[in-house]
């Protein structure tokens, strides 16, 4: 697993963990067909919180995020992000939608926009921003992931990582208050995560309230103030990261670490 | 339930939960029906419209089914039995014609006493495809083969073969054949190669001396090809292709006549003239897809090549082919081809139309096998020529077995096309099992006017052939899909 | 080290030609054109000498001569005094009718079927699949036969509508009626017509111009409206809503036209032994038109499922994630990606069309192939001219389409590195 260290000095007079709460789901339960996904999920996060959650391949984490900005539909219990509850209820759900923005393992970006208009799309349909206003915003975020000279290429032109912070900037141009990072460096080749995780590390410099699943342990290290580890669809263990890292309680979290961090 | 985790606040789960069934609406035939009859107001509105037409059509043609007669020897017999039994103006089915004309849609005018030969080449076209179609496992293809064979005994009796000995020896050949299969496969490939002149010697008979004149001309190519071995590989494949031409064209002839003169062996021939329905169909089709394989490859070959001449030679052809009807390449074949052969060439009309076809059917494979050069890595063109291996001996050896493997799918897809198409063939004068047949039944007064229950028959047997052809293709790119990633 | 300018300079040999890489492909190209020049050679020759020995020579003269028959499904003016040539533009003309019906049905038939396949409602997805895989699984020929036995022997003939207790009775409002030599509809008639304009070959109908120009004109100011609306978003960000702007500037247009030129119906009516004041639609063309498009629908049907599914799922999660709905996801994010897909193998069903028109041998109906490749061919005894002739047209359609393709496929070309 890799397991990219992190050998930058981090800022944190930003990271501040405010009382306000962001995501508070209560009792959630999932099934796909009769497969139970996610049992009893309960989880506060609150505003300006960095979350790390691992755990082994099919143990829910990437249904459990995915449920939040409503990808997936929960059958019991209760998801209430930034004071909307999530329902079926469609202006709900566009609500939510717009408040939280999504990162995904394969980047899925448009391959027949270019940058800048990958960018630019939810803005101009969604929040109805003129065009210019809108790359203005897109510049700014494409420079502040650092690739503002590609603005005009197409998807297919870049690079994994290229694309990857493509995608962060696209998510931060409707200004989300809340981010969610599905596996975003497992399907970049080795060389081009660590300029992803930087992106990722500045995004939380700034304050930004973050839920990531991956596998990158030195992010969880450097960045996060709580990590969280799922098994079997259900929250087995969380605590601060050294805590966590130094002294798991569980013995399921003591065999998944031991899996990972051991080679 | 533990205290809530919140921020900040260690938590260990002391007892994992287990796995709990859904609430009722989750799963089960209610969650089925709500997700997928009643998704949504267009859905349900679907799905309301969906039944309704269902209904429609099940009023519609169950009673004309329901009122069906298998046995009656005329359209007007059949009326009135309908009539006598359903009352006046039910209309029901006529299956009768079929029950009566049946052998005609499947074997033509083809000798009655003489249906094993046709059959028989068919069950040995599954033992020449064997080693190709069903390679993957063992048992798989033994399985094939076994039913195969079953099916074969039992229509072999039932048909007769004219003598209790030949009966015999044929089970006897079939099992060896299976024996073989099962033990060293690779030989059955030898098969592979003589079975299109056994299949045309069976179909039509004649003097044995024709089919084996003709598969010695391949001998002298394998000799040919070994012997210039040592000057290349392009001297070699010249030799490969003049050597048998030369035998073909000059050689055989004489060769032919001498033998059928001094030892005569033969089975009774049949013209022609006589094939139709099923039969017909399928021997213009398979030749056409077998004989279209190479040429299809030297034109995908020639298209991707780098040499300008070449490429737009095979490009011409390809275009041209592919840019007229078969009607008209068929019209060629039937009125042209006697202007384009020296003057005195005067051949079967069955020839000239499998001719038309191959040069049709080669077209599409061309395009078929271009795709499947297409897909195939540059590595494996690279790593060839690293090894040293000249162009034919990458191509034979390396690139060709796996382009063709990836290429199967569609080689099943255009032999679909083909075989619907050689329904085509009735406007030439020949009686394809659709119109052909059909007409030479309703020219008899007794079925005069039937037409839904002909076509209903037709159409089924080629969907049934059809269908399960591009199942098997979709299963077979299904498994070169989960092969190569 | 040696240098390639170091290599000792060799003669060169005979077996360079073979060997040397450089002379290699020439020779075998070389070899190659003279094969190709000698076959050439010998099928004109044989050609030649046959036609010699038939008291045959090739001309295409015939193409001037009377055509002594007559074609009664023509678009164009026509009579048994008229010349081989004209019939066949006659034919070349019914080619097109019945391709370009074909293709406009096939297409709305096929967008329908592929769409519903992937729709939720299972009953409505199988129905479709059922249609798909019935359809393309037997031969169109059966379709055009069977469609086309129906109508002439299960339809009534047209006298059976006479009188006040008729055996049948016309459909659709007493507009149409369909017998079994071909169905009557309604005609397109204008009482304050401006008549036709006499251009030499052709005779060009005002009417139809005007109709086309409101069509074009109403296209090209409905395009120039969405112009801007997107220019008015694209300053405030703001949509201004268009749809019924679009609607009346599509359909306005042609209407006024319509209406000011008395635009109304000719209602076909029994007189006599026949149908007239409407269009009699000969049932070979609508059973022909009717095969091919709901055959070829079945095709186009599974290019637009599979575009449809080509589109992977994460697209579609990445703009739910965005906050745009699924309306719009589709227009701006699934349709532009599945089109790429489905265009360049619908441009080739077109082509398959054109070609399997041809099939109208089966229910008499004069094509292209039905008048210079059949009766014109039969009459006159030139089957080479006529038969290279008809395929050189057939060609010459489908290098067309092929254009059209290539052109399409390179502008949409999606860039990669």
């Amino acid at each position: 697993m890799p397991n990219t260290a992190i050998d930058r000095t981090i800022d944190r007079s930003q990271m501040q963990v405010s009382d306000e709460i962001a995501i508070e789901i209560t009792g959630m339960n999932k099934w796909f067909g009769t497969f139970h996904v996610l049992r009893d999920i309960d989880l506060v996060v609150q505003r300006g919180e960095r979350i790390v959650i691992a755990g082994p391949s099919g143990s829910g984490k990437s249904t459990l995020i995915r449920c939040i900005n409503r990808l997936e539909e929960h059958q019991t219990g209760r998801i209430v992000v930034d004071g909307t509850e999530l329902t079926s209820d469609l202006k709900n759900i566009d609500k939510v939608r717009s408040e939280v923005g999504m990162v995904f393992q394969h980047f899925n970006l448009f391959p027949h926009l270019t940058i800048l208009e990958n960018c630019t799309l939810a803005p101009i349909w969604v929040r109805k921003t003129p065009k210019k206003e809108a790359e203005a915003i897109a510049m700014q975020y494409l420079e502040k992931v650092r690739i503002p000279e590609q603005a005009h290429k197409f998807p297919g032109q870049l690079s994994g990582g290229q694309q990857q912070r493509v995608a962060i900037a696209r998510s931060l141009c409707m200004r989300p208050r809340i981010m969610l990072f599905d596996e975003p460096t497992s399907a970049l080749d080795p060389e081009m995560i660590k300029e992803v995780l930087d992106t990722m590390i500045e995004l939380a410099q700034e304050g930004m309230t973050m839920l990531v699943v991956t596998h990158e342990m030195g992010f969880a290290q450097a960045v996060a103030n709580r990590v969280i580890f799922m098994d079997q669809g259900q929250i087995v263990e969380q605590n601060e990261p050294r805590e966590f890292f130094n002294n798991p309680k569980s013995e399921r979290t003591k065999l998944f670490l031991s899996q990972i961090l051991g080679h | 339930m533990n205290t809530r985790p919140g921020a900040g606040q260690p938590y260990v789960r002391d007892q994992m939960l287990a796995e709990k069934a859904p609430p009722i609406l989750a799963a089960g035939p209610l969650k089925w029906a709500r997700e997928n009859l009643f998704a949504g107001p267009v859905n349900s509105a679907l799905t309301v419209i969906g039944v309704l037409v269902v209904l429609w059509g099940v009023q519609a043609a169950y009673p004309w089914l329901r009122h069906s007669v298998w046995t009656a020897s005329s359209l007007g017999e059949c009326r009135a039995i309908i009539a006598a039994s359903w009352g006046e103006g039910a209309s029901g089915a006529c299956w009768a014609i079929i029950n009566e004309r049946w052998t005609q849609f499947i074997y033509g005018f083809y000798p009655s006493h003489l249906y094993w030969r046709p059959v028989l080449a068919l069950g040995l076209l599954f033992f020449a495809l064997a080693p190709l179609l069903f390679g993957e496992t063992v048992r798989i293809r033994m399985a094939v083969l076994g039913v195969v064979t079953l099916l074969l005994v039992a229509a072999l009796v039932q048909l007769g073969t004219g003598s209790g000995l030949s009966d015999l020896a044929l089970l006897a050949a079939l099992l060896a054949a299976l024996w073989v299969m099962w033990k060293t496969p690779s030989r059955m490939l030898w098969f592979a190669v003589l079975y299109p002149f056994l299949a045309f010697w069976l179909m039509w008979g004649g003097s044995i001396w024709l089919p084996l004149v003709a598969l010695a001309g391949l001998g002298v190519g394998w000799l040919a090809l070994r012997a210039t071995l040592g000057f290349g590989g392009l001297v070699a494949i010249v030799a490969a292709i003049v050597a048998p031409l030369i035998w073909w064209l000059f050689v055989a002839g004489p060769v032919f006549a001498w033998l059928d003169a001094s030892l005569p062996v033969a089975i009774e021939a049949v013209r022609s003239d006589k094939f139709g329905g099923f039969v017909l169909s399928l021997t213009i089709g398979i030749s056409g897809i077998a004989m279209s394989l190479p040429l299809g490859i030297l034109l995908a070959l020639g298209r991707r090549s780098d040499m300008f001449l070449v490429k737009t030679l095979s490009v011409g052809f390809i275009e041209f082919i592919r840019g007229v009807p078969l009607i008209a390449l068929l019209f060629t074949a039937s009125l042209l081809l006697n202007y384009f052969l020296p003057p005195g060439t005067n051949f079967d009309i069955i020839l000239r139309v499998v001719i038309m076809v191959t040069l049709f059917a080669a077209a599409y494979i061309a395009e078929v096998v271009r795709g499947g050069l297409a897909a195939l890595p540059r590595g494996q063109f690279e790593a060839a020529d690293a090894l040293g291996m000249d162009y034919w001996q990458a191509q034979r050896l390396i690139v060709l077995p796996q382009a063709l493997k990836i290429s199967i799918p569609g080689i099943v897809s255009t032999f679909i096309g083909l075989f619907k198409d050689t329904t085509l063939v009735v406007f030439v004068g020949l009686l394809d099992p659709l119109k052909g047949i059909t007409d030479a039944v309703r020219a008899s007064p007794d079925w005069k006017g039937v037409y839904w229950e002909p076509y209903l028959f037709v159409g089924a047997i080629f969907f049934i052939f059809n269908f399960s052809m591009s199942r098997y293709s979709m299963y077979l790119e299904r498994k070169l899909k989960t092969d190569h990633s | 080290m040696a240098l390639a300018s170091d290599m000792p300079k060799a003669g060169f040999r005979p077996s360079m030609l073979l060997y040397d890489t450089r002379y290699r492909s020439l020779t075998i190209q070389v070899v190659v054109l003279m094969l190709f020049m000698a076959g050439v050679a010998w099928l004109v020759d044989n050609t030649v000498r046959n036609l010699a020995a038939l008291g045959k020579d090739f001309n295409y003269g015939f193409l001037w001569q009377r055509s002594g028959y007559d074609i009664s499904q023509r678009l164009i003016e026509y009579s048994s005094d008229s010349t081989h040539g004209r019939a066949m533009l006659v034919g070349l003309l019914n080619t097109f009718l019945v391709s370009a019906i074909g293709c406009v049905v096939a297409t709305v038939i096929g967008v329908i079927a592929g769409v519903l396949r992937l729709s939720k409602s299972w009953i409505v997805a199988r129905l479709m699949t059922l249609y798909v895989e019935v359809f393309r699984n037997i031969p169109l020929l059966m379709w055009i036969l069977l469609f086309y036995a129906v109508v002439t022997e299960a339809m009534p003939p047209p006298n059976a509508f006479r009188g006040d207790d008729a055996a049948s009775s016309m459909i659709l409002f007493d507009s149409v009626a369909i017998t079994n030599r071909y169905t009557a509809v309604p005609d397109l008639l204008f009482s304050r017509s401006l008549g036709s304009l006499e251009l030499g070959y052709v005779s060009l109908n005002i009417n139809l111009v005007l109709l086309i120009a409101a069509v074009v004109g109403g296209v090209l100011a409905n395009r120039a409206l969405l112009r801007r609306a997107t220019r008015i978003q694209e300053a405030t960000g703001a949509r201004p809503t268009t749809w019924w702007q679009s609607l009346a500037l599509l359909f306005g247009p042609t209407l006024g036209v319509l209406a000011g030129l008395g635009f109304h119906l000719g209602y076909p009516e029994l007189k006599g032994f026949n149908f007239v004041g409407g269009i009699n639609v000969s049932n070979s063309l609508m059973t022909l038109a009717a095969a091919l498009a709901i055959y070829t629908g079945a095709f186009i049907a599974e290019f637009v499922r599979a575009g449809i599914l080509s589109v992977s799922q994460g697209q579609t999660e990445a703009a739910y994630a965005l906050g745009l709905r699924p309306g719009r996801t589709m227009s701006l994010v699934i349709l532009p990606q599945a089109l790429r897909v489905i265009i360049p193998p619908m441009i080739s069903t077109y082509l398959n069309i054109t070609k399997n028109s041809s099939l109208a041998i089966a229910v008499g109906y004069l094509d292209l192939r039905g008048t210079l490749g059949g009766i014109t061919l039969n009459q006159t005894g030139r089957e080479l001219e006529a038969m290279l002739l008809m395929m050189l047209i057939y060609l010459a359609i489908s290098l067309a389409i092929s254009a059209v393709m290539n052109v399409y496929n390179a502008s949409v070309k999606l860039k990669e590195r």
